[in-house]
């Protein structure tokens, strides 16, 4: 069950908040079905505590670190942020965390660390599409690069409207990378490795042509579907429909991050 | 079964092909429907859905009926069931128009509340060359409006009377597309979907065992045909 967090608001405020019951009831996460209503029924039985998160690769000193201690380490803030799914819908949700950045300084990186690669849990177990979704065995894997992570935009997310994630929306822990399309915001990790090239993701590894590495969100890129126009999902039975900004309408934060590069090429 | 049963099962066929649009009015109604977490992408999928499966049951009855003489009588209800088939794809492909392509419905319905009825048709010019650059770009969309054509010819040739103008030979050779337009629903349907989501895993088993069995039949007359032409 939910409980209350206690997060004080923030400059990242938008209006027109998308109702918490379609955010907890429409989901992607293929490990507990393929369909968007999949995962609100079967990740009910996915236990959340204890949880702790491994961290390896190039870093100073390999740990694992339980969720209550990570939670405590910031305060908790709300960020109301847009949500933007590669089908063509998004959300407007305040979510409840702390600058992933702020987690990763406290790790020590070594300076050939260049990249972060996230791991879902995969526990056939517990997740009962996980073996029919094209997910490996080594779990739903997302990556990003060191200054992408770094940024502070980049939300280390434990809840939503103020009370912790609900199992579906890939609790006890996930990130929120706001400028990216939505499968680039891995959900119950339980691993961070630190790498120095460029690691393999899921959805790149299943479909490249359609799934790029980057995936920032870009209406003149459409390598699956048109991504010009959103529907906004909000409380109506209309369609809001509005056009797709460049970076999720987040470029005067982050454009700089790929200066100098072709976004056709690194889409 | 007697011609007298005959017009009541036609009202019950009906309304059963009706209840899903009864479904979607009375969601519309009670605010289910806005409830949905995309209501869009509901309709689009509820619609296109029971087109699909009202084409695979339409393409069911022959074989069904071959089974025995005594389900000759179902032979009337194929081109009541096609039609709904149509009837549903035609309300997919409204849905993928009206409130998919970005078309500005408040606007439009706002235009309709105050006698402006150019409004609507405005609102539809300005999304049309970003439909086209839409269905260009997109195989699946391509295929989905290529199977809707399909059934517009097979459901405007449907009446007795294009069939006698027609003749039977060619009418019946048209109407043998309707298994390209169930392929290529099928085709569409995948296409649209992310792999790894087999969702239209049941309906495409269902549709290629009703072709193993139409194939089957055909063969074995072919047979029956020989058998008798070396007897005699």
């Amino acid at each position: 069950a939910a409980t209350k967090l206690n997060a004080s608001p923030t400059k990242y405020n938008l209006g027109d908040i998308t109702p918490q019951s379609k955010v907890t009831s429409y989901n992607n996460f293929i490990e507990f079905g393929p369909d968007k209503s999949d995962p609100e029924r079967n990740a009910q039985s996915m236990h959340v505590r204890p949880w702790t998160i491994q961290v390896d690769g190039l870093v100073k000193q390999k740990k694992t670190i339980d969720i209550d201690t990570l939670m405590k380490l910031r305060p908790i803030e709300q960020r109301v942020y847009r949500f933007r799914c590669v089908e063509g819908w998004s959300m407007v949700v305040p979510w409840d965390g702390f600058s992933l950045g702020e987690f990763l300084k406290t790790l020590d990186p070594l300076p050939s660390a260049k990249f972060v690669q996230f791991f879902t849990l995969h526990d056939p177990k517990q997740m009962p599409g996980v073996n029919s979704s094209g997910v490996g065995p080594q779990g739903y894997s997302e990556g990003l690069r060191m200054d992408e992570a770094m940024h502070p935009l980049t939300l280390m997310t434990f809840g939503s409207y103020g009370e912790t994630l609900a199992n579906q929306q890939g609790a006890p822990i996930r990130i929120i990378v706001p400028w990216k399309y939505g499968f680039k915001s891995p959900k119950s990790i339980v691993r961070i490795r630190f790498v120095d090239k460029q690691p393999e993701t899921t959805w790149n590894d299943l479909n490249a042509p359609a799934y790029g590495f980057y995936s920032n969100v870009n209406p003149s890129v459409a390598p699956w579907r048109s991504q010009e126009r959103e529907r906004v999902l909000g409380s109506g039975f209309l369609p809001k429909i509005v056009g797709t900004q460049p970076f999720n309408g987040y470029g005067n934060e982050v454009a700089h991050l790929y200066a100098g590069m072709d976004l056709r090429v690194n889409y | 079964m007697p011609g007298k049963v005959i017009p009541w099962l036609k009202v019950v066929v009906h309304l059963l092909c009706l209840l899903p649009l009864l479904k979607l009015l009375m969601m519309f109604h009670s605010g289910a429907l806005a409830a949905e977490s995309d209501p869009v992408q509901f309709l689009t999928h509820f619609t296109g859905l029971w087109a699909l499966w009202l084409l695979v049951w339409d393409l069911a009855i022959t074989p069904v009926r071959r089974l025995s003489p005594k389900l000759s009588w179902l032979i009337r209800f194929r081109r009541m069931v096609g039609l709904y088939s149509f009837f549903y794809a035609t309300l997919h492909m409204l849905v993928y128009v009206f409130l998919f392509s970005g078309y500005d419905t408040a606007t439009a319905l706002e235009g309709i509340r105050a006698h402006h009825w150019g409004v609507p048709w405005q609102q539809l010019k300005l999304i049309v060359p970003s439909m086209i650059d839409d269905v260009k770009q997109r195989a699946f969309i391509q295929v989905g409006l290529i199977t809707w054509v399909l059934l517009l010819a097979l459901a405007i040739t449907s009446p007795q009377r294009v069939l006698r103008a027609m003749g039977g030979k060619n009418w019946q050779r048209l109407h043998r597309v309707v298994y390209v337009a169930g392929f290529l629903a099928l085709m569409h349907f995948w296409w649209s979907l992310k792999k790894g989501n087999n969702a239209p895993a049941v309906v495409s088993i269902v549709f290629f065992a009703l072709m193993i069995a139409r194939l089957v039949w055909t063969l074995w007359q072919k047979r029956k045909k020989r058998a008798r032409m070396v007897t005699a």
